[in-house]
């Protein structure tokens, strides 16, 4: 396989996909190397109604389309890949994956992403997928009649505790702060819910269980008072984070670890420009990650474009 | 049926042949959502690699399932999707909810040991 190519595109969400659709179709030798599945976090959501133009599906099915879609372009899409070194200094950058193939470009965009925050408390490891979850439609009816916690206070943990109402016999909210980040609207549904109470100012510290989670001992942040809680499962949406791990020290990262751009999408690194929920952005929506994928990759299009053209005119000069 | 490119198991009497077929044998029973989609991602990719192991899924509401869900190893899950490992028929390890392709590489390399590469 050649292994140089125009754009290589560093992740495989709504971002990387659709500057991959770009690129590809404006005649970009376009790689899309992605760590995960097509799709990103998008395939974690189990339906998407507000994306215009489509009334309802499932992030499977839109990722598979945006992925085929690209495809069709003559995008080259690797998924599951290990990327085991990134060079993004000098003018042409290089991605090796598994360890021993290396690919080429002149321009990259970082697509990476996020994902779900762990609370990051002893036992957390131990009991996924035996009695904590982040994903209420996937194993909400594990626990039919069962007493469970959601932890934490944005918009995702009170409607999943509202929706896992319809298996769980209680639902207790477990939130840090004295006050929600969700809308009104949503603490008011889920205050008005019979089957849902919660404890404000209070941080879980600790999972404890045999085979399966039986447990927590949860932390009040006022009083240091800790409590323990007999519980069947606990349901996790304490937000994302960015993956940017990676570019620390290659090019600017804000104090959130975010990517910061200017509005081409440009990283403080000459080539390398940035999209998706990995940047310094305050509205994370499948469409905002699609809206940036083209900027992105419009951006990179002139910048590849414009080396072509210096690269044609010195040629022609010798 | 499960709209993966992996091959399906859909009755008992499949799900017995594959592991009397195969020394080495995994099988992701889950549904189409969020968690188990990437496993079934992780185990296409794998599939042109290990030519040791036969990689099946198995929709996680049919009634074959209770071949799973029964299992001992299973009996605390409570996260899709149940990802299975057998040898010679045996299960070796059995995993609940999303598993990446580390996790997964990780058990397929120590329990079913050498990784034979699938021809070209």
């Amino acid at each position: 396989m050649e292994n140089n190519f125009d754009v290589i595109v560093i992740g495989g969400g709504p971002a990387g996909l659709t500057a991959g659709i770009y690129l590809s179709r404006a005649k970009m030798k376009t790689l899309i190397l992605n760590e995960g599945t097509a799709g990103g976090q998008m395939i974690l959501t189990h339906e998407i109604a507000n994306y215009p133009g489509v009334e309802s599906t499932s992030g499977y099915k839109l990722a598979n389309i945006m992925k085929n879609q690209a495809k069709n372009f003559g995008c080259v899409v690797k998924s599951n890949v290990r990327i085991t070194n990134l060079e993004l200094g000098g003018e042409i950058k290089s991605a090796e994956i598994n360890g021993k193939d290396t690919f080429t470009a002149p321009a990259v965009i970082l697509a990476t992403g996020g994902r779900s925050r762990p609370l990051n408390v002893p036992g957390e490891d131990k009991f996924k997928g035996r009695g904590i979850s982040y994903c209420a439609t996937c194993d909400g009816d594990f626990f039919q009649d069962k007493k469970i916690i959601v932890v934490g206070g944005g918009n995702s943990a009170l409607e999943e505790a509202v929706s896992l109402t319809k298996y769980a016999s209680s639902v207790t909210v477990v939130h840090q702060f004295d006050n929600f980040q969700a809308f009104p609207h949503a603490v008011d549904i889920a205050a008005g819910n019979p089957k849902i109470n919660f404890i404000m100012e209070s941080k879980i510290i600790e999972f404890i269980g045999d085979e399966r989670l039986e447990r927590v001992l949860i932390q009040n942040q006022k009083t240091k008072e800790i409590t323990q809680m007999e519980i069947d499962g606990v349901f996790i949406f304490i937000g994302y984070i960015p993956n940017t791990e990676p570019f620390a020290g290659k090019l600017e990262l804000n104090k959130w670890n975010e990517i910061v751009t200017n509005e081409s999408l440009e990283t403080s690194v000459s080539g390398v420009f940035a999209a998706g929920d990995s940047i310094q952005k305050k509205y994370r929506q499948i469409t905002t990650a699609v809206a940036d994928g083209t900027v992105a990759a419009l951006s990179a299009i002139e910048y590849v474009n414009k080396l072509k053209e210096a690269s044609l005119l010195s040629n022609a000069e010798n | 049926m499960l709209n993966t490119n992996l091959k399906h198991i859909t009755s008992e009497e499949e799900f017995k042949k594959v592991l009397n077929e195969n020394e080495n044998v995994m099988v992701c029973c889950g549904r189409m959502g969020p968690m188990c989609v990437p496993v079934y991602g992780v185990m296409e990719e794998l599939e042109g690699e290990y030519k040791n192991v036969a990689f099946r899924d198995m929709e996680f509401d049919a009634p074959v399932a209770h071949a799973i869900r029964s299992l001992p190893e299973c009996r605390n899950f409570a996260g899709l999707p149940f990802t299975v490992y057998f040898k010679n028929g045996n299960v070796v390890k059995a995993t609940s909810s999303i598993q990446s392709m580390e996790q997964v590489t990780e058990i397929l390399e120590g329990e079913f040991l050498q990784k034979v590469a699938a021809q070209k």
